[in-house]
């Protein structure tokens, strides 16, 4: 049984990057621009676990755990700070938050 | 094609559709399903390279606990369609060019740097044999057992941040 070569992986793991970046970018509602920077860390992740495979080591493996840790982090402070600009501004477009103090 | 030939391009056509699935579309909810989308077949894809714990964290981590967080956001802010705004007008015309270049640029270097000579020569072959989760944990407790604790500090200051930035005003 023939496996697919990690270069696959990391061909797949690039294209998702990119979107994830264009999400970033082109995106105006704050929520989906979040889901963009989930998007990248998905990316990453594959990656870390195709290099893990190739080489043939744990500690790709370990770094995606971590990422995921702090991802979930990353998500519940980044999901309140969305929850409060939006009282502040009744909007999730970005567009509407260029000051910083209202 | 073999099997796990299908099963990568299945996976990976599914991914790459629910990524730009959730750019093309203009609801936040239907972004938040195609995102869910692409997590569910990244999980198929480490199963594929045999890191069965991974993929399992990947389902009820990501698509359990941070989706649930982004969905209950979403209709607890009560988020319609997208605004649509106009295009500047520099953005058109120079645009796709200037992102073009730079993919060629980015593509340049790295066709000639030594990533590129590493995934084409030693990092083809992958093993047979999966990561035991096992051998994984133990890692985790002794090697990293020092990241591993911090972790922990870090996600008790995330729900402090969490509880004290959405809390209501007096």
């Amino acid at each position: 049984m023939s496996v697919v070569p990690i270069s696959y992986y990391l061909v797949l793991s690039a294209i998702l990057f990119g979107l994830g970046a264009v999400a970033v970018v082109f995106k105006r509602n704050i929520i989906t621009i979040f889901m963009g920077i989930e998007l990248m860390l998905n990316a990453v992740n594959l990656a870390f676990v195709a290099f893990a495979r190739a080489h043939g080591q744990l500690d790709g493996l370990v770094f995606v755990f971590f990422v995921i840790v702090v991802a979930a982090a990353e998500a519940a402070v980044g999901l309140a700070i969305v929850i409060m600009l939006t009282k502040n501004r009744q909007s999730l477009n970005v567009e509407r938050d260029s000051l910083l103090k209202f | 094609m073999s099997v796990p030939f299908i099963l990568f391009f299945l996976c990976a056509l599914l991914a790459v559709a629910g990524a730009i699935l959730l750019i093309m579309v203009r609801e936040p909810i239907h972004s938040a399903l195609s995102l869910i989308l692409v997590m569910m077949s990244l999980a198929v894809l480490y199963l594929l390279l045999g890191a069965a714990f991974i993929a399992a964290v990947q389902i009820i981590v990501y698509a359990g606990a941070i989706m649930v967080l982004f969905v209950f956001v979403i209709m607890l802010l009560n988020a319609g369609t997208e605004e649509r705004t106009d295009w500047s007008r520099i953005a058109k015309p120079m645009g796709l060019p200037l992102a073009f270049f730079l993919l060629l640029v980015i593509a340049r270097w790295l066709s000639r740097s030594a990533i590129a000579a590493t995934v084409a020569n030693g990092v083809g072959a992958p093993s047979n044999e999966g990561v035991s989760t096992r051998a994984l944990s133990m890692a985790l407790f002794q090697q990293y057992l020092f990241p591993f604790e911090a972790t922990s500090i870090l996600i008790l200051i995330a729900l402090l941040g969490a509880l004290i930035l959405a809390r209501k005003d007096e």
